[in-house]
């Protein structure tokens, strides 16, 4: 069998307390991860959190000082030939041959990934079609846009099919066109059934592409879930007033009880809105009957934004060994 | 297939990838072949008037010295290959592929060796253009053809291990100014006793000078006198050189490879 199995469950990455130090930094310190096979798993940190240092002992570029790996079943340490065989990576910067063409570039890639010369054009060819190069196949990569580039190293990480595939910060650096490209791309993999490892310092990224994400912090995850399960983290959705007249606001925070907060710069008062549109309704009623001008009412769930602030300020500091 | 027809395989994939480069980028070829032959033409033309050559002519000596410096100056080419890919990421995206990990090097080896050739074969017919002759019939030649590529062999792993080990832009500047006075403190250009004592002494064991003696030897060509220790025997150490040489940065070179992934 091809996967490894814990607690029943079928995961395609098992990472188990990965350690991985430079001098006395700690890149990694006690790095654990489950990536249940098919799905999405996105790695949300800062600069510096560790995430490349993670993909890189995944995918065998790098040798852990401690703790232990499986990759679509295989041990990192012990098994790399057979986790390279599985696995597709697209680092943090195109690692592409510019003097070659894409169509080069891919079809090199592909002999050294073990296909046949007429297997390796053939499947360059296609993968230039799915990226939209085709036109541009044959001009030097030096000529490429950002864009370009990415979807180039992408299709290159892709040449296998492989069932794993680690994108490491896919979209930094891309203005907004290039990163919905990339988007679609890694969607249309997803449908696929391939396992996703996706490392991004964008909450929007991690919360559009990703099934459960690890906030990363300091080396290690300080929490996982799905978006919405983080975004509880640090409470549920809130009701948002922002009333026309400044001298309405103690009125308002009185209106809404005991968990309200005021923001007298924004002219802004928020609550808990455990029953949403319920209490959406209350609140305009009684805004209606107290005689009150309000410029905003809203029911806003908290942003991923808020969640990391929240997880990398509470996280405990950590000691170095 | 088993793993030693993949390894050469691999190998071979990654040396057309230099050649692939030779036919997108024709003009960085041509360029790079004839920088020796400008420098050849400078010498010859330009400088050589005033350089006497006991018993014999100046191009006849200096064609030598020039095959050998271009073996120094093929260092560099190994050195950059090899550092652009660590630092653009491809030599990462070859170590997560299931290909053999040999190829990288062995691969880069083919592909300088295979440059080398056709510089060395461009060097020559030029050298024949300016009046240079072999005089010792083909063995001879061959034989001097020979030790020049076992010199290139052995500064190969020089510049894999440079290449693996320096990443910064002001080092790779420093290392390609570097290679100049390594190139003419030596016998190449002109005779090591009319330099300063010390300088003399590096210039006379410099194995660059001792690949240019032997070749001038193997050639026929006019030579300086033997009258140091290294230069009576330039052919035994235009061997040792490069073995010393090899014996060093081979297993530097897999050592750093290894330590990429630490
Ligand atoms: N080769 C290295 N040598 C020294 N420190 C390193 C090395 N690689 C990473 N680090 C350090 O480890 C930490 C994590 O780095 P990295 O995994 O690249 O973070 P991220 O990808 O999340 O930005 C950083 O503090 C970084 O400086
Ligand atoms: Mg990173």
């Amino acid at each position: 069998m091809l996967y490894g199995t814990l607690y029943g469950m079928t995961y395609t990455i098992e990472a188990r307390g990965l350690v991985k130090r430079y001098g006395d930094r700690a890149a990694l310190d006690g790095f654990d991860l489950t990536v249940p096979r098919g799905t999405v798993h996105g790695l949300l940190g800062p600069n510096g959190a560790g995430k490349t240092t993670a993909v890189r002992v995944l995918t065998t570029l790098l040798r852990a000082d401690a703790g232990s790996a499986r990759v679509a079943g295989f041990d990192v340490a012990r098994d790399g030939g057979e986790v390279r065989r599985h696995i597709g990576l697209v680092g943090q910067h195109a690692a592409l041959d510019e003097a070659l063409s894409g169509r080069a570039n891919l079809e090199m890639f592909g002999r050294l990934s073990h296909l046949r010369p007429k297997a390796a054009g053939r499947r360059a060819g296609e993968l230039l079609d799915r990226f939209g190069l085709a036109d541009t196949g044959r001009k030097a990569v030096k000529h490429y846009s950002g864009g370009m580039r990415r979807r180039l190293d992408l299709a290159a990480g892709l040449i296998l099919s492989p069932p794993v595939l680690f994108l490491d910060e896919p979209t930094t650096g891309l203005d907004p066109r290039g990163r919905a490209e990339v988007w679609a791309a890694v969607r249309a993999l997803v449908a696929d059934g391939t396992t996703v490892l996706l490392t991004t310092q964008y909450l929007e990224e991690a919360d559009q592409l990703a099934h459960r994400i690890s906030v990363v912090h300091e080396g290690r995850p300080v929490a996982e879930g799905t978006p919405e399960e983080l975004k509880k983290t640090v409470g549920g959705d809130r009701v948002e007033i922002v009333v026309h007249d400044p001298a309405d606001l103690p009125a308002v925070a009185a209106l809404l009880g005991p968990g309200a907060e005021t923001d007298h710069d924004t002219r802004r008062v928020s609550a808990p809105a455990p029953d949403r549109m319920a209490t959406l309704t209350a609140v305009v009623h009684d805004l209606a009957a107290g005689g009150i001008a309000a410029d905003d009412v809203a029911i806003r769930r908290p942003t991923l934004d808020e969640v990391f602030l929240h997880l990398t300020r509470s996280a405990a500091p950590r000691s170095h060994a | 297939m088993n793993r030693l027809t993949w390894a050469l395989a691999d190998g071979w994939t990654v040396t057309r990838r230099e050649v692939t480069h030779w036919t997108a980028n024709p003009g960085q070829l041509v360029a790079g072949l004839l920088f020796p032959v400008m420098v050849l033409l400078l010498f010859a033309y330009l400088l050589g008037g005033g350089i006497e050559v006991p018993g014999g002519d100046y191009r006849e000596f200096l064609l030598p010295g020039m095959f050998a410096m271009t073996m120094i100056f093929g260092l560099e080419g190994t050195f950059t290959a090899i550092s652009t890919d660590v630092t653009k990421g491809v030599t990462d995206r070859f170590r997560s592929l299931p290909m053999a990990s040999s190829a990288v090097v062995s691969g880069r080896a083919a592909a300088d060796m295979l440059t080398t050739v056709l510089a060395l074969a461009v060097l020559l017919a030029s050298g024949l253009a300016v009046g240079w002759r072999a005089h010792n019939g083909l063995g001879g030649a061959l034989a001097a053809v020979g030790l020049l590529l076992w010199l290139r062999f052995a500064l190969l792993w020089m510049g894999i291990w440079l290449g693996l080990k320096i990443r910064n832009p002001e080092a790779v500047m420093a290392l390609q100014i570097l290679v100049w006075p390594i190139a003419f403190l030596s016998n190449a250009i002109t005779s090591p006793a009319t330099m300063p004592g010390w300088l003399g002494v590096i210039a006379d064991w410099n194995p660059l000078s001792s690949t240019a003696a032997a070749t001038r030897e193997l050639f026929g060509n006019p030579g300086w006198a033997n009258d140091t220790w290294a230069a009576a025997h330039a052919l035994e150490l235009s061997l040792a050189w490069p073995l010393v040489i090899t014996a060093i940065f081979a297993p530097l070179s897999v050592r750093a490879y290894r330590n990429l992934s630490r």
